[in-house]
């Protein structure tokens, strides 16, 4: 199948029945995860290992005036003591480094200032409290909005706000200004015969893998380092290292570990170049393992924001005119979500005229990190309570409101680009159908809501090779870490390309020093974009085993085919050679053939992925508690590589959903202290918490993909908040302007208290 | 921290000895001193489940007991679970049911359910979902869990009615 399909080239109807693409195997790694053998990030272990421990910052925001690390230098049993003053002079980007270990100030309670390497966890952590570090205490700031008046409390006296408009000239906590128009907003809202605005605040919620960062770092008496970590992306680790330790690439071998969960989260590097720093002023291997607290206090949470929405809409039911504001917290440094929260909040519908501002402010607390769908669970939460108030005032079904008004191929999205051919209507249209949106629910204090959401999938670059082994089997080296059954999906689509069982594909993930450049197994990119990397690299080898096949025959290469797992000649039909009988006469006819894939996804234009969501939820009037009852996840996924990954990706972006819907949060007191450091008190969902939530797979193939795939992993979290709230105004008769709905603002929303 | 103690306890069925500082954890004790790095850390302050084992058959969170706790104890981690004929009912029912993802929360889950199976054979799906209410899994919204833990129970029921008949 040739690869990628020109854009302009029709789907076909029927396409090619296929054998391996839609079969459910047994996610790859399954045994080793069940019986205890699979290596995460912790388990890394070492002769002569050293334990690195963090010293973290008690205050929101200060200036440190000195450090004294020499009591815990001489404390027994500690190796080493590193500061930022162990990082070369000038490495890295300022941000990063003083992220990594802070240079003159603090920013979050959290902040790293230093560590330590011992003998023992416990000894590092005593070594910790003896090192002296005096502040200047300075006022936090951390509410988005208040961080944006002029007379905040400053986090970087350097930063000017960026804009169209260029650089301003005064310091500011805003970080970027972005805006996206489309039409005239004034004109379309001047049309509009109803007209609804709300204003929602979301608060910031962590993405609450299990697995802590955790990283292990060896020097080699070359200088060369060997670093072991659990990471969405092993490459991006590298190259972090590489800039903030003033190190070649070449010097820099990373290994990425099992991984146990990520969101977002681990495509941040945290203690990777702390671990490095330790181990070569130790000399000896340090590992770095970050506590519970550590995770929730200094790791990236998803940003809190402040949303306002205005959509307008003409009595026929079209929507006419919208505009919002997006205030996006993107923590202690720039580099919020609200790019992509302002790309998403009205994509899944054509509107004439509209005008997106987004605002990336500075706060004192954690450096937000990407979480599944970034930014765009906040802004559908608010957009699709709008649209629902719409429908109400227009007395439309809101499903046939949302029909009515829905992108569509050629669509071009307020931020600017045209949709492709993308699955919109046909969600809704499935939806619809559902026996679930008619259904009777069975009770008082029940309610229905539903929400629409999308997610425009990246692509990004990967790499693959496929080594041709000599019994007809291939190994096939994967540059992307094996997120939630990723390599399963990428395996698969090799074994389809090369005509081959999955069980005659092994598959791994490679490190750094073994295979190209690979982005970060995140954005939804991964059973694409290493799908792709994985298919380029199946025709890589079948081409170059043509070649074989054609001198072996002493036939032009040009006549030679591969067809279901058979090479043939069109000049001799008595000549056929399998994968298999080939493979084992490489070795007498030019040696090994290795096939390499190696991709920009970007260059491709395409689609995302839309879901509209069904949520029956039941509220108890006096104590406010919501449960969740029934759960309908409507979403085009292009093709299903592995519909039951697919579906759990479904099920498990949902029920993140409904804990950020109801009860997860990082809740700060005022002086900046995290208030919820534990997961007793930072709630994620238990097996008591989420229904069975039922998928429905929509299959609208996306062109750029030789088998239509499309991202699938972050949709599923996007309009789960706005579905609980648009059934909760069932209920309630009152819209839920905040993220988390708590028991206790649910009753003050309905006045109860 | 001076004065190592030694421990002697039965892991997974063998007679073990180790030497272990009284501040050190059980879950610290598996993994950093035995090397039994199955049982893993998301927490250590009890609210996981991840490092959940069997003590004494009883399920406990490994990072709430000290290591010096089990001596003369019996102590099960996930490493115990399959034996010589192969993976346990519960690992093969979480394979087959696609009960994991990232896999962190497996080897803890895995021992919460068999807990709850070695003393209620016939458990009812919110029977299930209550017991495993303390393991928190993060990719999988718990309902193939659920389903697998409801299908080994089967399994396992069915394997003891052969024993009996055999």
């Amino acid at each position: 199948m040739p690869m990628p399909r020109d854009e302009h080239q029709p789907v076909p109807e029927e396409p090619a029945p296929l054998r391996v693409i839609g079969t459910r195997p047994p996610l790859y790694g399954a045994v080793d995860k069940v019986t205890g053998r699979a290596v995460f990030g912790a388990d890394i272990s070492l002769p002569g290992l050293l334990h690195g421990k963090v010293l973290r910052s008690p205050h929101a925001h200060a200036r440190i005036v000195s450090i004294d690390t020499s009591r815990a230098e001489s404390y027994p049993g500690v190796h080493a003591v590193v500061t930022a003053r162990d990082l070369p002079e000038g490495a890295g980007e300022r941000f990063e480094r003083d992220n990594t270990l802070a240079g003159d100030k603090v920013l979050y309670v959290g902040h790293p200032i230093a560590a330590v390497a011992a003998e023992s966890p416990h000894i590092a952590e005593e070594a910790l409290a003896l090192i002296d570090v005096q502040y200047e205490v300075l006022p936090p700031v951390l509410d988005v909005r208040r961080a944006m008046e002029a007379d905040a409390p400053l986090l970087h006296e350097a930063l000017r706000t960026w804009s169209l408009a260029g650089q301003a000239a005064s310091p500011s906590n805003v970080a970027e200004h972005l805006q996206h128009v489309k039409g005239d907003p004034e004109r379309g809202f001047a049309e509009a015969d109803v007209i609804v605005e709300r204003s929602f605040t979301t608060t910031m919620v962590h993405q609450g893998y299990i697995e802590p960062h955790a990283s292990t770092a060896l020097w080699h008496p070359d200088g060369s380092v060997t670093v072991w970590t659990c990471t969405q992306g092993a490459f991006p680790v590298r190259e972090h290292l590489s800039s903030l330790l003033h190190l070649s690439m070449a010097r820099i071998r990373v290994v990425p570990t099992e991984i146990g969960g990520g969101f977002g989260g681990k495509a941040s590097s945290y203690v990777d170049v702390v671990a490095a720093l330790l181990a070569r002023k130790a000399g000896r291997p340090a590992k770095v393992v970050m506590g519970r607290d550590e995770v929730l206090k200094a790791t990236g949470p998803t940003p809190g924001t402040f949303i306002r929405v205005r959509m307008g809409a003409r009595r026929d039911g079209r929507i006419v005119a919208a505009e919002a504001e997006l205030c996006y917290e993107a923590g202690a440094y720039p580099g919020s979500s609200v790019g992509s929260g302002a790309d998403t909040i009205f994509a899944c519908y054509d509107i004439p005229n509209a005008r997106v501002d987004g605002y990336d402010v500075v706060v004192n607390k954690p450096r937000t990190s990407s979480y599944r769908a970034p930014g765009a669970t906040p802004a559908v939460f608010a957009v699709e309570q709008v649209v629902d108030e719409l429908a109400e005032r227009l007395g439309i079904d809101p499903l046939e409101f949302r029909l009515l008004n829905c992108a569509r191929e050629g669509t071009r999205r307020v931020s600017g680009q045209p949709y492709p051919r993308v699955g919109f209507a046909e969600v809704l249209e499935a939806a619809r159908a559902h026996p679930h949106y008619r259904a009777p629910l069975g009770g008082p204090n029940r309610g229905r809501g539903i929400a629409f959401g999308y997610w425009g999938n990246w692509a990004g670059q990967s790499c693959c090779t496929i080594s041709v082994n000599a019994d007809g089997t291939v190994s096939l080296l994967s540059g992307s870490v094996d997120v939630s059954g990723a390599l399963t999906g990428i395996a698969m689509q090799a074994a389809e390309e090369l005509g081959l069982e999955l069980e005659q594909v092994q598959v791994r993930v490679a490190d750094t020093a073994s295979i190209g450049y690979t982005d970060v197994s995140a954005g939804s990119r991964t059973t694409f974009g290493t799908g792709l990397a994985a298919i380029e690299a199946a025709c890589d080898v079948i081409a170059q085993m043509c070649a074989r096949a054609a001198r072996l025959w002493g036939v032009p290469v040009e006549t030679v085919s591969y067809d279901r797992a058979a090479f043939t000649t069109s000049l001799d039909p008595t000549k056929r050679l399998s994968f298999r009988e080939l493979a084992a006469q490489l070795s007498a006819t030019g040696g090994p053939v290795m096939g390499r894939g190696n991709v920009d996804g970007d260059v491709l234009r395409r689609g995302g992925a839309p879901g509209l969501h069904i949520a029956d939820v039941e509220l108890d009037p006096e104590t406010g508690k919501v449960t969740v009852l029934r759960y309908t996840a409507v979403q085009d996924v292009g093709r299903a590589v592995h519909p039951g990954n697919v579906e759990g990706q479904i099920k498990g972006g949902v029920a993140q959903g409904i804990g950020w819907a109801l009860y997860e949060g990082c809740f700060y007191g005022e002086d900046g202290q995290l208030l919820n450091p534990t997961l007793l008190d930072n709630k994620l969902p238990t097996a008591m918490d989420i229904p069975e939530v039922e998928p429905v797979i929509v299959e609208v193939p996306d062109p750029v993909h030789p088998y239509g795939v499309r991202g699938a992993g972050e949709t599923p979290i996007v309009p789960v908040a706005g579905a609980i709230a648009n059934a909760l105004y069932r209920i309630t008769e009152r819209r839920m302007e905040r993220l988390p709905m708590t028991p206790a603002y649910i009753l003050e929303r309905m006045g109860v208290i | 921290m001076d004065g190592k103690v030694r421990v002697q306890a039965t892991i997974n069925g063998q007679p073990v000895e180790f030497l272990c500082e009284p501040r050190q954890s059980l879950l610290e004790c598996l993994r950093d001193v035995l090397g039994l790095t199955g049982t893993k850390e998301g927490c250590s302050d009890g609210n996981c489940g991840a490092c959940s084992v069997l003590l004494n058959g009883r399920l406990v969170n490994s990072c709430l007991v000290l290591g010096v706790e089990v001596d003369g104890q019996e102590v099960t981690t996930v490493e115990g679970l399959a034996g010589p004929d192969g993976l346990h009912p519960l690992q093969q029912a979480f394979i087959d049911h696609a009960a994991l993802q990232c896999g962190y929360c497996t080897p803890g889950m895995l021992l919460a359910a068999k807990a709850l199976l070695d003393r209620e054979p016939e458990p009812s799906e919110e029977r299930i979902r209550q017991w495993l209410a303390g393991n928190l899994c993060r990719c999988t919204g718990y309902d193939r869990i659920v389903r697998a833990v409801q299908d080994a129970a089967r399994r396992m029921r069915r394997e003891a009615d052969a024993h009996a008949e055999g």
